[in-house]
């Protein structure tokens, strides 16, 4: 007697607990192979950029902490990086440091949070996560030494930093680099070349290099899949033209490597951290712009960092008012989100759900 | 006083029962105290594996929050007691919901379908000498066939759920037990040989040596097997909560779910006693006699223990892996320890048919080289998949590209 | 490679198992806090309000309601505008402090606490009797003078309105009461010392703030 089979379409999302988000997928599964995939997102939308034409210039500060939650420092950095090519304004050299500090502090704990969740996809059932979140509890601790927060830190402001860290700062600092490397060796142990994550994840979901490149997929993504192309190398802002670090790539493209880039990364990160410890002097931490800018009108800036998830990018146009004319963010987490269709048909539903947190998108930045 | 059990009475080995009839019998006719004396032994056997379900519910909660390196649940009772308590009162007060597509007959009947294995399972465990509550002498082969009726209530909850996760779940969960199955079986036989006798109370006297030191690979395909059955990491797609939602019991709630949850940590412990009564000489130690129970709810809580552990451990496999795992390396690990423990209980054994102590330490020598002997080959055949990545950096990059 | 790798990982988690759990019993005992946090009640000191709004005109979320009318009492004490309304409606606040660092003459702070749940809207609107009935714990942020002080908003007495100022409290009440002063020059605008807090300066549009949101709805 035939079989009568048929494809099945599950919507997994909006709410399902490995989405990383409200974010929608409609997938036609033939038993537990993908045969469609279509990605529907907007769940999360808030109307950023629409926003920031009604806010002064300081205040868009506060908007840039809500795209890419779990990163808000790296997105302070590169909003006022747009803002102080608006106006011109020269950043002080101590308020460099600290923001590259901070923002590689930032991209530590984004990782580790991005890596845990990759690694509760592969049904972990939590354990680096909770390792991961132990360590980044400590960031935010940091961080709630400088400026009073701990996830929407608003630490930035277009001039330099709001202000300087606190004097018990530098020793939690140094105490944490000291407890981090214990904690993220642990880590590594536990899960970095377990054989089970390997099976999982290696050839699964390759990306290829040209196709990278042809969506603009960018950061670990894109380094995972043989790429060595890093903003913080090639066009440096702030102070990473003096920092000493390298940009681990891989070559396989696949679940794995998206993962094993991210472990280095933190690494280097935590080199960064060190570096600007040791080469950071006293000074001032911002320069003199008065609290309400007025850019000259007609000017307009694109202000881009290498954030966690990729490039993300600000580009911004006055009109000689206190507010932006136009503020248009281009955001890692979504661009990276196109290659989607590609990486998941022909995988499993289990590998769907892992490519996903391998990709480590974040659904405030791609709605936006 | 007058009420005695006839020898030829099944009932007559269990010590259990036959205190508890002879006690009613001083008050009540017989015919009542036989059936008063059996309603009691089920109460126990029933309280007792709900009552270990709950507290072996905290238990693994609380290792598991040790294991996360934080503290677990500790506010109710004391150190969190009766945190298993607070959760069957919170679920006892949700609203029971059946979807308006489910099969409502079905639906209502999966948290009693996959409970009442794991009550039945322990009807056969002998928990310290004389106390199974029926010393079967078909006890391995009744094991086997109680477990599996757990996965047609399975495939039965995702059927009935009317709901795609669930039958994601539920077939998942069918391929898992139905291939796990054999394995499980062909390593249960290396016990059975080396005991002699199908009888758990046979096999608990047979193992003058722990039958983890003789039988280390079936062990280890039994509990494999085990895992897989009970859903436990790496083997647990069948709900695997980051994909699936939660399997097969997506659309359970109130106290359906208390039960199948019930279902799912009893399991645990049964499985513990199974494995314990097969594999860890189950109550033998010192002062058996009088601590038999003791020693085995020591064992039991040590299994509690690993399962804990290796379920805060291990990422999850994925469905072809699980069943390439349990068709291409379990199996042949199992066949090859059965036809290992044929042939040396072929040359070993006496006359009568039985294995000395030291003939049990030789095998166990000899099965230890075996398996290590199967590491390292099924090891070297997985080689290239779990290569690590090689470390490429900028510089290194550019040179490639140059060449 | 033949389940060493796994094995390495059950050793870790086997000796995290045995170490000291590194989250807290929350309500019993609490993380460490530090002074600069920025958390609900916000402190108001009345005494050194002007009224000039800033606060109000910097929220990115416009969520401070300020309504003032020409003072009744004391004109010939400089006293300029008397407050009707101080709203804070903190659930919508996200904690950004900008008000705090708009206020030209340091009378809000932020506070330091995190636990103001409620089971209505309405009662989430921290309203001028509020502000001025509670104890004042000020949080650092944003102000060097209190942290120069190592003031511990959790720990620490509740502060006058006098002990807080950038500047000396003379100062600020000569000009309160009308007497036209040259402002001193903030220490940080000093161009040999590296300064401590560059937002004030003279263009700041709190100081030439000088409209006032009138009309309440």
């Amino acid at each position: 007697m035939p079989i009568h089979t048929e494809p099945m379409t599950v919507n997994i999302g909006p709410q399902h607990p490995s989405t990383h988000g409200v974010f929608r997928l409609r997938v036609t599964f033939d038993g537990e192979e993908i045969l469609e995939v279509e990605p529907i997102f907007g769940y999360l939308h808030r109307g950023t950029e629409k926003l920031a034409e009604e806010r002064n210039y300081t205040q868009i500060v506060t908007l840039t902490d809500r795209l890419d939650y779990v990163s808000s420092m790296i997105n302070n950095q590169a909003y006022c990086l747009a803002v102080e090519e608006l106006l011109g304004v020269e950043v002080p050299q101590r308020a460099k440091y600290l923001r590259t500090l901070t923002a590689e502090l930032q991209r530590v704990a984004s990782h580790l949070m991005g890596i845990g969740f990759f690694l509760q996809d592969l049904g972990t059932l939590g354990t680096p996560l909770m390792y991961g979140f132990r360590s980044r509890e400590k960031i935010l601790d940091l961080f709630e030494m400088l400026c009073g927060a701990r996830i929407t830190l608003s630490y930035m402001r277009p001039g330099g930093v709001f202000f300087d860290a606190p004097d018990d700062f530098w020793p939690a600092l140094d105490q944490f680099l000291e407890d981090f490397d214990i904690e993220f060796e642990e880590l590594e142990r536990l899960i970095l070349e377990n054989e089970i994550v390997m099976v999982r994840t290696r050839g699964v979901s390759v990306l290829p290099l040209d196709l990278a490149i042809n969506a603009s997929v960018s950061g670990p993504t894109l380094r995972a899949s043989g790429s060595d192309w890093d903003w913080r190398k090639k066009a440096p802002y702030d102070a990473y033209d003096r920092m000493d670090f390298e940009v681990p790539t891989a070559t396989g493209g696949d679940n794995y490597d998206r993962f094993w880039v991210r472990m280095q990364e933190i690494r280097q990160s935590i080199r960064i951290v060190r570096q600007c410890v040791e080469q950071i002097e006293p000074g001032a931490t911002r320069a003199e712009v008065p609290l309400i800018l007025r850019p000259k009108p007609g000017t307009e800036s694109y202000g881009r960092v290498e954030a966690s998830k990729g490039e993300l990018a600000f580009y911004v146009v006055s009109d000689g008012g206190i507010s932006p004319y136009r503020m248009k963010v281009r955001s890692p987490s979504l661009i990276n989100l196109t290659v989607t269709e590609h990486l998941l048909v022909g995988w499993k539903l289990s590998d769907m759900i892992v490519t996903l947190g391998s990709l480590d998108i974040n659904m405030g930045e791609v709605d936006r | 006083m007058n009420c005695v059990l006839g020898s030829d009475n099944i009932l007559n080995d269990t010590v259990l029962y036959r205190v508890i009839y002879e006690a009613v019998g001083n008050v009540l006719p017989c015919g009542l105290s036989y059936v008063v004396a059996g309603l009691a032994m089920m109460m126990i056997l029933v309280n007792g594996v709900l009552v270990g379900a709950g507290l072996f519910s905290w238990v693994e909660r609380r290792l598991i929050g040790r294991f996360h390196n934080r503290i677990g649940p500790n506010r109710w009772g004391p150190f969190g007691l009766l945190q298993p308590m607070a959760d069957l009162v919170k679920l006892l007060t949700k609203e029971d919901l059946t979807p308006k597509s489910a099969d409502r007959l079905l639906f209502a009947i999966v948290p009693v379908a996959m409970l009442a294995p794991v009550i039945l399972t322990m009807a056969v465990v002998p928990f310290a000498k004389d106390t199974a509550l029926a010393n079967l002498n078909v006890g391995v082969l009744y094991i086997l066939a109680v477990t599996s009726i757990t996965s047609v209530a399975i495939f039965m909850a995702g059927w009935a759920s009317d709901n795609r996760y669930a039958m994601f779940g539920a077939s998942r969960g069918v391929a898992v037990l139905i291939s796990y199955e054999v394995p499980v079986v062909m390593s249960l036989l290396g016990v059975v040989l080396l005991a002699g006798s199908m009888s758990l109370d046979d096999v608990v006297s047979a193992q003058n040596v722990p039958f983890l030191l003789v039988q280390p690979m079936a062990f280890f395909v039994f509990l494999a097997g085990i895992s897989a059955e009970l859903n436990r990491t790496p083997f647990d797609l069948a709900e695997a909560e980051s994909e699936l939602i939660a399997g097969f019991h997506t659309e359970y709630s109130g106290v359906k779910f208390a039960l199948i949850q019930a279902a799912e940590f009893g399991a645990v412990l049964t499985s513990s006693a199974v494995i314990v009564t097969l594999f860890l000489s189950g109550w033998s130690g010192p002062f058996s006699e009088y601590f038999g129970w003791a020693w085995f709810l020591l064992k039991i809580g040590v299994l509690a223990f690993m399962f804990s552990w290796v379920r805060a451990t291990l990422p999850r496999l994925r469905i072809d892996q699980l069943l390439a795992f349990a068709w291409k390396f379990l199996l042949p690990l199992s066949i090859i320890n059965l036809f290992a423990t044929a042939l040396e209980v072929y040359f070993l054994r006496d006359d009568a048919g039985t294995l000395a102590t030291s003939d049990l330490w030789v095998m166990a020598g000899i099965n230890f080289g075996v398996a290590f002997a199967c590491l390292i080959i099924f090891g070297t055949l997985i080689k290239e998949k779990v290569r690590p990545a090689r470390l490429i950096t900028g510089d290194t990059l550019s040179a490639v590209e140059a060449d | 490679m033949y389940g060493i790798n796994m094995a390495k990982g059950f050793l870790v988690t086997l000796k995290n198992f045995t170490k000291k759990p590194f989250t807290v019993q929350y309500p019993e005992e609490r993380v460490k806090q530090h002074p600069r946090f920025r958390g609900e009640e916000f402190v108001w000191y009345e005494e050194r309000c002007t009224g000039c709004a800033s606060c109000a005109k910097y929220c990115p979320l416009g969520i401070i309601e300020i309504v003032t009318t020409p003072s009744e009492t004391a004109p010939a004490q400089g006293d300029k505008y008397r407050l009707e309304l101080f709203d804070i409606s903190i659930n919508r606040c996200m904690f950004c402090g900008l008000c705090v660092e708009a206020c030209p003459y340091d009378a809000l702070y932020m506070g330091s606490g995190f636990e103001q749940g409620q089971y209505s809207r309405k009662e989430m609107v921290i309203d001028i009797d509020h502000l001025r009935q509670a104890d004042k714990h000020p949080s650092t942020f944003f102000r060097p003078q209190l942290e120069e002080t190592g003031y511990d908003p959790r720990g620490g007495r509740p502060l006058h309105w006098q002990d807080v100022g950038r500047e000396g409290w003379q100062w600020h009440q000569r000009e309160k009461m009308g007497m036209r002063i040259d402002r001193p020059v903030p220490a940080d605008l000093i161009p040999s010392d590296p300064p401590v807090d560059s937002s004030f300066v003279e263009d700041s549009p709190a100081l030439s703030a000088s409209k006032i949101e009138g009309d309440a709805e």
